[in-house]
C-alpha cells in the first residue's frame, strides 16, 4: 500500500532525541498502568482522543462481519491497520480480552483479501508469519483464525508448523507455503537455514511476534532478533507486529521488532500502542486468625478456605511457584476434596498427553479447579476462569499480574484474585505484590546483550544457506537490537569458533567447518555439517530428564523391570538422589522407586503414609527487585504492622525487642550461637540467587581469616551461615570487620576463584557448548539424550580453563552465569548501598527473624562448597570401619 | 554438615595410598597412575590421546589440548615417583590414525619423557597397532613378578591382574550431596585402573561388567579427588 499523508491525528514523536518512532494510545489511556519509563516514552507523543479516531476504516466484507457480530472495531485495531497502511511496525500492549490476536491479524487479512480478491485467485507466496513461545499457542491462534477466515469466506490459506508437524507436510509446506504461517522461534531458524530461504520469504510482508515479553531478553529471543535481520535483509521492507500482556521494558521490545542503524546515533522503536487496562483487578490476601507458619511453602494451614473459594466459583485457577509445591497442594486439596470436585494439575513434569487432556478438561467446563505452574503463564484461552488464587508469594509484579489476567477473558470485567501466603515473610511479600499491582506497576528488566554461543549458532546456520560475506553478516547482526553494540573484534573471535573452533594455541584448521573461498567469502566445508546444524539447531537446552514410568508390582520384583505407562519426567539430579524403595509424589501419585532402566526410572504405585516430595529443581522463581524494596518499607514502618496478621505482628515485636528490625538503608547482621555452632544472618532481601552469591563469597572470605565456616543457606529474604569460630568474639576483639567482610571487592578474585571450580560454572558451560554446537546433542545417523553427550562438558571446561582461558565461548558461560545465576549485578549495586551502613547485633540466642531462615537448613544442600571435605569424610568413615 | 576436617582424621595425607594385590604392594596415585615400588614403574590405563582431535575430524571442534592436558598429567606423576619404567596399559591412542594426528609439540614431551626410561605400550581395543613413531615397546600383554598387565580385564574370578578398559568410577551419596569420580577398583586379587585421559569418562562401578569381576563381596574403590586419593566404604556407593 502507497503512505498516505500523516494524518495530523497521530503525531510522530519528535521530542526525545534518541529515540525514534511514535506512540499512538488508544482510548482509555490510563497512567496506573505504566511504568515510569514508559511514562516518558508515552509522553513524547499527544494521546490520540477518544473521539477523534484514525482516518482508517474496515473494509467490507471486515466491517460487515463486525457488525454482524454487534463489533465495532477497536481503536488499537484500527491504529494497527493504520500502522500497516504506513508500513510501519508496531508494539501493541493491551491486557488479555482486548482482541489483541485479532488486531494484529487484521491487517494481514484485509491485505490478503484484496490481493486475492483483485486477481481473482489466491494471492501466491508466503505473506505473514506469526511466531509464538508455545507451540500449543500457534495451535491455538491458528484454530481461533480459522474462523473469521471462514465466515467471511476469505481466499487465505493458514498452517501450523511446529515440532509436531510432519517431515511431509513441512517439505510441502516450502514448495507450496501458506498465506499464513503460525510457528516457533526454532522452526524459523530451521526454515531460515535452507538454500531456497530467499525465495520462500522474498514476498513476505509481516511478522507477527505474540507473547513477545517472553521471548526478549532470553536465549530464544535472541535467536529471534537474528533471523528477524535476517528477514529484513531478505525483504527490507517487511513490517512487525509485537504483542504483549505486560507493560514491562517496553524501550526494549520496540527496539527488538525494528532494524537498528549502525552507527547507533539513536534506538530506532517500533510504534507504541497502547490500551489501558480493563477494568481494576479484585485481589484479597487470605489471612487467617489461624498461625501463620514460621517456615515452608506449603499451604495446608488455609486448605479450607482455599476449598471453599473453589466450590464458590465456577474455575479456579491455582498458581504455584514449583512443581513441588504444585504437587502439594494437589494432594492437599484431595485430601479435603469432601464432594469430589474435579480437580486437575498441570505442570511441567507430567507427560504431554496428560497435560493436553487437562487442557481439553478446562476448555470443555469439567474441571473445577486447576492447580499450575508456570506453563499455564501465557495467554492461551482454555476455559473460563473466574477465580485465581496464587498459593505462595508469587516473587514478581508482572508475573503476579500476567497471573490475575489469567482470570477472565472478558476485558470489562475485573479479574479476581485470591493470593494465600505460605509463611511469614510470605505474608510481608503478598501485600507488596498487592500494592504493586494495585500501583500497575511492573519489574523493570534491563537490557542484557545477545548471547554469543546463540550468535554461533546462527553464523552456521548462514553458512547452511550459502556462502556468506562476513562484512555484510556482521551488518546484519549488529541491526538486531540485542547484538546492537556487539564488537567486530568479538564477532570475529566467534565467527574463528564457528569456523575452526577458533583456539588460541593450536588449530584445526584441516577439520574446518568453514573456509574462505578465494573471493572472500565463508563457505561450508561439507554438506553433512548443514545436516547436523539442523538436528541440534534451537537454545532450549533442557537439564537431563529422565522418563518416569510405571511398573506393576510383580515385574518390580523380577530382575529385568518391563515398561508400562509413562507418568513424566523429573530432573535427573533428583532420581540421582533416589535409593530404590523410596518414594516421591509426581502427578498426583505416591510413587516407590524400583531402579534405573536405561534412561528411565522404574516405580510401582506406593502405598507409604508419608512420601518424599520432589525437590525439583526448575521453577524456582527470585524475588523481584521492586517487590523486594516494597517489602524492606514494610518492615521498616512500625505503624504498618497493625494490619498485618496478629502472628506476623508479633513476629515483628518480638524480633524488636530482642534484636531489631532491619532499616530501609541498613543492613542487619546478627551473630549468635546455638549449641556449639556460630551463625551469622543478614537480611539483604535480594533475592535467592544474590544471596547464594553472597554466602559462597563470604564463606571464602571467612575461611581465609580462619573462622572454618561449615555452610550456609540462603532464601529471597535473607542469607545464613555457621562456623566453627566465634564470630560475635572476632568482632568484639577486632580481629573481624564486618564492613570489611561485606566491601565489594569480594566480586573480584574471590568470586573468579570460586566460580573457577565451581559445579554452576560446568553445568552453565555445557549449555554454551550445546547451543553454540560445540557438541551435538544430536549427530546424523545417532540419536543422543543428554545423558549420553560423548565427551562429558565438564571434561572439556577443565581442559579448556586451563589450556586457553580467554576462548569466546568462557567468555559467553561467564557473563551467562554473572546475569542469569549469580545476580552479581544486583549483588553489587546492594553491596555499594550499604557500604557504612552495616547494623550488627551481637546476640545471646537465635533471632525471630532468623528461624525461618535457619530452618532452611538440610533443605538445599550447599551447592558447590566443600567436595573435597566430602571425599575426606568418605575416607574417614572407612578408615574408622577398618579399626 | 561435615565436620569432619582432615586433622582429625588418622591420615592427613591423601595423595596415594598403598594398595595391595596378591601380596604385592602398589601406590594408587591421586592422578590415576599405579606406582610398583618393587619395580620402580607407573601404570597408567587408558590415555585415549587425541580424542579431541577424532571428534574435530567428524565435525565435533573440541579444544584441541586433551593430549598436552594428559602427557602433562602424566609427566608430573612420573616425576614424583622417578619411575623407571612406565607400562600404559592399553587405549593409549584414541583411534588408529591418532598417532599421525599428534602435534610436534606433544611428541617432543613424550619423547622427553621416554629418555633414560624403559616405556612399555600394551595394545588395546583403540589401538591394536602402535606406529614406531611413538617409541617404547608394543606388547600384547606383559607379565611382572607373576602378576599379568594388560588392556582388558579377563572374565571371570581372575587373580594376579591389572587392567584397565572400563574406565571405573564411583559415585557416592552423602549429606543429600552426590558425587562421581573417577575411581581404582580392586578386591586384593585383582585391580582394574580409572582412565588417565584427560577426555575420557567413566562408567560406573555398580554397572554391569564390574560384577562378573570381582563379586560384591570385598570390592574396594578409591575416588580420585582434586586433592588426594580417597578410600570409600561400599556401602556409600550407589547407581547412576
Amino acid at each position: 500500500m502507497p503512505s498516505a499523508a500523516k494524518p495530523a491525528s497521530a503525531p510522530r514523536s519528535r521530542a526525545k532525541p534518541l529515540t525514534r518512532g511514535r506512540v499512538a494510545a488508544s482510548a482509555p489511556q490510563r497512567a496506573k498502568l505504566r511504568t515510569k519509563n514508559e511514562a516518558e516514552a508515552a509522553g513524547t507523543a499527544k494521546p490520540a482522543s477518544p473521539a477523534a479516531a484514525p482516518p482508517v476504516e474496515l473494509p467490507e466484507p471486515f466491517a460487515g462481519w463486525f457488525a454482524n457480530r454487534g463489533w465495532t472495531p477497536r481503536a488499537h485495531q484500527l491504529a494497527l491497520l493504520e500502522a500497516a497502511r504506513d508500513r510501519r511496525s508496531s508494539l501493541l500492549i493491551a491486557p488479555t480480552g482486548a482482541g489483541k490476536t485479532l488486531a494484529g491479524f487484521l491487517p494481514s487479512l484485509i491485505d490478503l483479501a484484496a490481493k486475492g480478491g483483485r486477481r481473482g485467485n489466491r494471492a501466491p507466496g508466503l505473506h505473514t508469519l506469526y511466531i509464538s513461545p508455545l507451540k500449543a499457542l500457534a495451535e491455538d491462534v491458528a484454530r481461533n483464525l480459522t474462523q473469521p477466515i471462514a465466515e467471511m469466506s476469505l481466499p487465505i490459506r493458514t498452517e501450523t508448523r511446529t515440532g509436531d508437524t510432519s517431515i511431509a507436510r513441512k517439505a510441502r509446506q516450502r514448495r507450496a507455503p501458506p498465506h499464513i504461517l503460525m510457528t516457533t522461534p526454532e522452526q524459523l531458524a530451521l526454515l531460515l537455514s535452507h538454500p531456497d530461504s530467499d525465495a520462500l520469504f522474498a514476498g513476505l510482508d509481516t511478522v507477527i511476534l505474540d507473547e513477545i515479553h517472553a521471548l526478549a531478553a532470553t536465549k530464544r529471543g535472541d535467536l529471534l532478533s537474528l533471523d528477524l535481520a535476517r528477514l529484513r535483509a531478505i525483504n527490507p521492507d517487511l513490517r512487525t507486529v509485537g504483542l504483549s500482556a505486560t507493560v514491562a521494558r517496553p524501550t526494549e521490545l520496540r527496539a527488538f521488532l525494528v532494524g537498528q542503524k549502525s552507527p547507533q546515533s539513536h534506538i530506532e522503536l517500533a510504534d507504541l500502542i497502547h490500551v489501558g487496562g480493563g477494568a481494576e483487578p479484585h485481589i484479597e490476601i487470605l489471612e487467617l486468625d489461624e498461625t501463620v507458619p514460621t517456615v515452608g511453602h506449603t499451604s495446608l494451614y488455609a486448605i479450607e478456605e482455599i476449598y471453599k473459594a473453589i466450590e464458590a466459583h465456577r474455575l479456579s485457577l491455582l498458581f504455584v511457584n514449583t512443581r513441588r509445591q504444585a504437587e502439594l497442594l494437589f494432594q492437599d486439596l484431595w485430601r479435603n476434596n469432601e464432594k469430589s470436585l474435579p480437580i486437575g494439575l498441570h505442570h511441567g513434569s507430567l507427560d504431554a498427553e496428560q497435560r493436553r487432556r487437562v487442557e481439553a478438561a478446562m476448555a470443555s467446563g469439567a474441571l473445577r479447579a486447576v492447580v499450575a505452574t508456570s506453563t499455564l503463564d501465557l495467554g492461551i484461552d482454555w476455559g473460563d476462569v473466574d477465580l485465581v488464587i496464587h498459593v505462595g508469594a508469587p516473587k514478581g509484579a508482572s508475573r503476579f499480574a500476567q497471573r490475575i489476567g489469567r482470570a477472565n477473558h472478558r476485558f470489562d470485567e475485573a479479574s479476581k484474585a485470591v493470593l494465600v501466603p505460605s509463611n511469614r515473610f510470605e505474608v510481608l511479600e503478598c501485600r507488596a505484590a498487592v500494592e504493586a499491582a494495585k500501583a500497575g506497576a511492573q519489574d523493570v528488566t534491563f537490557t542484557r546483550p545477545g548471547a554469543l554461543d546463540v550468535l554461533a549458532q546462527h553464523i552456521l546456520g548462514v553458512a547452511c544457506t550459502g556462502p556468506f560475506n562476513a562484512n555484510d553478516l556482521y551488518a546484519e547482526v549488529i541491526s538486531a537490537s540485542p547484538y546492537a553494540g556487539l564488537s567486530r573484534a568479538t564477532f570475529d573471535r566467534v565467527l574463528g569458533f564457528v569456523a575452526d573452533g577458533g583456539y588460541a594455541l593450536k588449530n584445526y584448521e584441516r577439520f574446518a567447518k568453514l573456509k574462505p573461498t578465494p573471493d572472500g567469502l565463508w563457505r561450508l566445508t561439507h554438506p553433512r555439517f548443514a545436516q547436523a546444524y539442523r538436528m541440534n539447531a534451537g537454545t532450549i537446552v533442557a537439564e537431563p530428564l529422565i522418563k518416569v514410568r510405571l511398573i506393576g508390582k510383580r515385574s518390580a520384583s523380577r530382575s529385568t523391570l518391563m515398561g508400562g505407562r509413562v507418568m513424566g519426567e523429573v530432573d535427573e539430579y533428583f532420581i540421582e538422589q533416589l535409593r530404590p524403595g523410596e518414594a516421591f509424589v509426581l502427578a498426583g501419585e505416591v510413587l516407590r522407586f524400583e531402579g534405573m532402566g536405561e534412561n528411565e526410572a522404574y516405580v510401582t504405585r506406593a502405598t507409604a503414609r508419608s512420601p518424599i516430595i520432589p525437590a525439583y529443581n526448575s521453577g524456582k522463581f527470585p524475588l523481584s527487585t521492586h517487590l523486594a524494596e516494597r517489602v524492606r518499607v514494610m518492615l521498616a514502618d512500625e505503624n504498618a504492622w497493625s494490619r498485618l496478621p496478629t502472628s506476623v505482628e508479633d513476629w515483628l515485636r518480638l524480633q524488636q525487642q530482642r534484636s531489631a528490625i532491619p532499616g530501609r538503608d541498613e543492613l542487619l547482621i546478627e551473630t549468635f550461637q546455638r549449641r556449639n555452632l556460630h551463625y551469622l544472618v543478614t537480611y539483604p532481601f535480594e533475592g535467592r540467587l544474590a544471596h547464594q552469591t553472597l554466602g559462597m563469597l563470604l564463606t571464602r572470605r571467612l575461611d581465609r581469616i580462619g573462622a572454618s565456616p561449615l555452610g550456609f543457606v540462603a532464601n529471597d529474604y535473607g542469607m545464613a551461615l555457621w562456623t566453627l569460630g566465634d564470630l560475635s568474639a572476632l568482632v568484639a576483639d577486632g580481629k573481624l570487620s564486618l564492613e570489611e567482610l561485606f566491601d565489594q571487592d569480594m566480586l573480584g578474585d574471590d568470586l573468579d576463584a570460586w566460580l573457577a571450580e565451581s559445579n554452576l560454572m560446568k553445568r552453565t558451560f555445557r549449555h554454551v557448548a550445546l547451543i553454540s554446537g560445540l557438541v551435538e546433542r544430536r549427530h546424523p545417523g545417532r540419536e543422543k539424550s543428554g545423558r549420553q553427550i560423548a565427551v562429558s562438558t565438564n571434561l572439556i571446561y577443565d581442559v579448556l580453563r586451563r589450556h586457553d582461558p580467554h576462548h569466546v565461548l568462557l567468555e559467553a558461560t561467564w557473563s551467562d552465569a554473572a546475569t542469569g545465576l549469580l545476580d552479581i549485578a544486583r549483588l553489587g549495586d546492594f553491596l555499594r548501598q550499604i557500604e557504612g551502613r552495616i547494623q550488627h547485633q551481637p546476640l545471646d540466642r537465635v533471632s525471630p527473624l532468623s528461624v525461618p531462615i535457619l530452618l532452611e537448613i538440610g533443605r538445599e544442600a550447599v551447592a558447590g562448597f566443600a567436595r573435597e571435605e566430602l571425599l575426606r569424610e568418605a575416607a574417614g568413615l572407612y578408615a574408622s570401619e577398618q579399626e | 554438615m561435615l565436620e569432619l576436617k582432615p586433622e582429625r582424621l588418622a591420615f592427613d595425607d591423601y595423595q596415594d595410598q598403598e594398595i595391595s594385590i596378591c601380596g604385592k604392594l602398589f601406590r594408587a596415585d591421586m592422578s590415576g597412575a599405579l606406582y610398583w615400588p618393587a619395580e620402580n614403574a607407573l601404570i597408567v590405563a587408558d590415555l585415549h590421546l587425541e580424542k579431541g582431535s577424532s571428534y574435530a575430524r567428524r565435525g565435533q571442534l573440541l579444544p584441541p589440548y586433551d593430549t598436552r592436558e594428559t602427557l602433562n598429567k602424566l609427566a608430573a606423576a612420573i616425576d614424583r615417583y622417578d619411575a623407571a619404567t612406565v607400562i600404559a596399559l592399553g587405549d593409549s591412542l584414541h583411534d588408529i590414525d591418532a598417532a599421525t594426528r599428534i602435534g610436534i609439540e606433544d611428541l617432543e614431551i613424550l619423547q622427553i619423557m621416554q629418555e633414560d626410561r624403559e616405556w612399555i605400550w600394551v595394545t588395546g581395543n583403540h589401538d591394536p597397532h602402535i606406529t614406531e613413531r611413538l617409541g617404547g615397546h608394543v606388547v600384547g600383554d606383559i607379565v611382572v613378578e607373576g602378576i599379568t598387565l594388560r588392556h582388558e580385564p579377563h572374565a571371570g574370578h581372575m587373580t594376579h591382574e591389572i587392567a584397565g578398559h572400563l574406565h571405573p568410577a564411583a559415585k557416592i551419596s552423602m549429606h543429600g550431596y552426590t558425587l562421581r569420580r573417577p575411581c581404582f577398583v580392586g578386591n586384593g586379587r585383582r585391580l582394574v585402573l580409572p582412565a588417565f585421559g584427560s577426555y575420557a569418562g567413566g562408567l560406573n562401578i555398580l554397572a554391569e561388567p564390574f560384577a562378573p569381576l570381582f563379586g560384591l563381596e570385598g570390592m574396594q574403590a578409591w575416588m580420585l579427588g582434586q586433592e588426594g586419593l580417597y578410600p570409600v566404604a561400599s556401602r556409600l556407593l550407589r547407581e547412576d
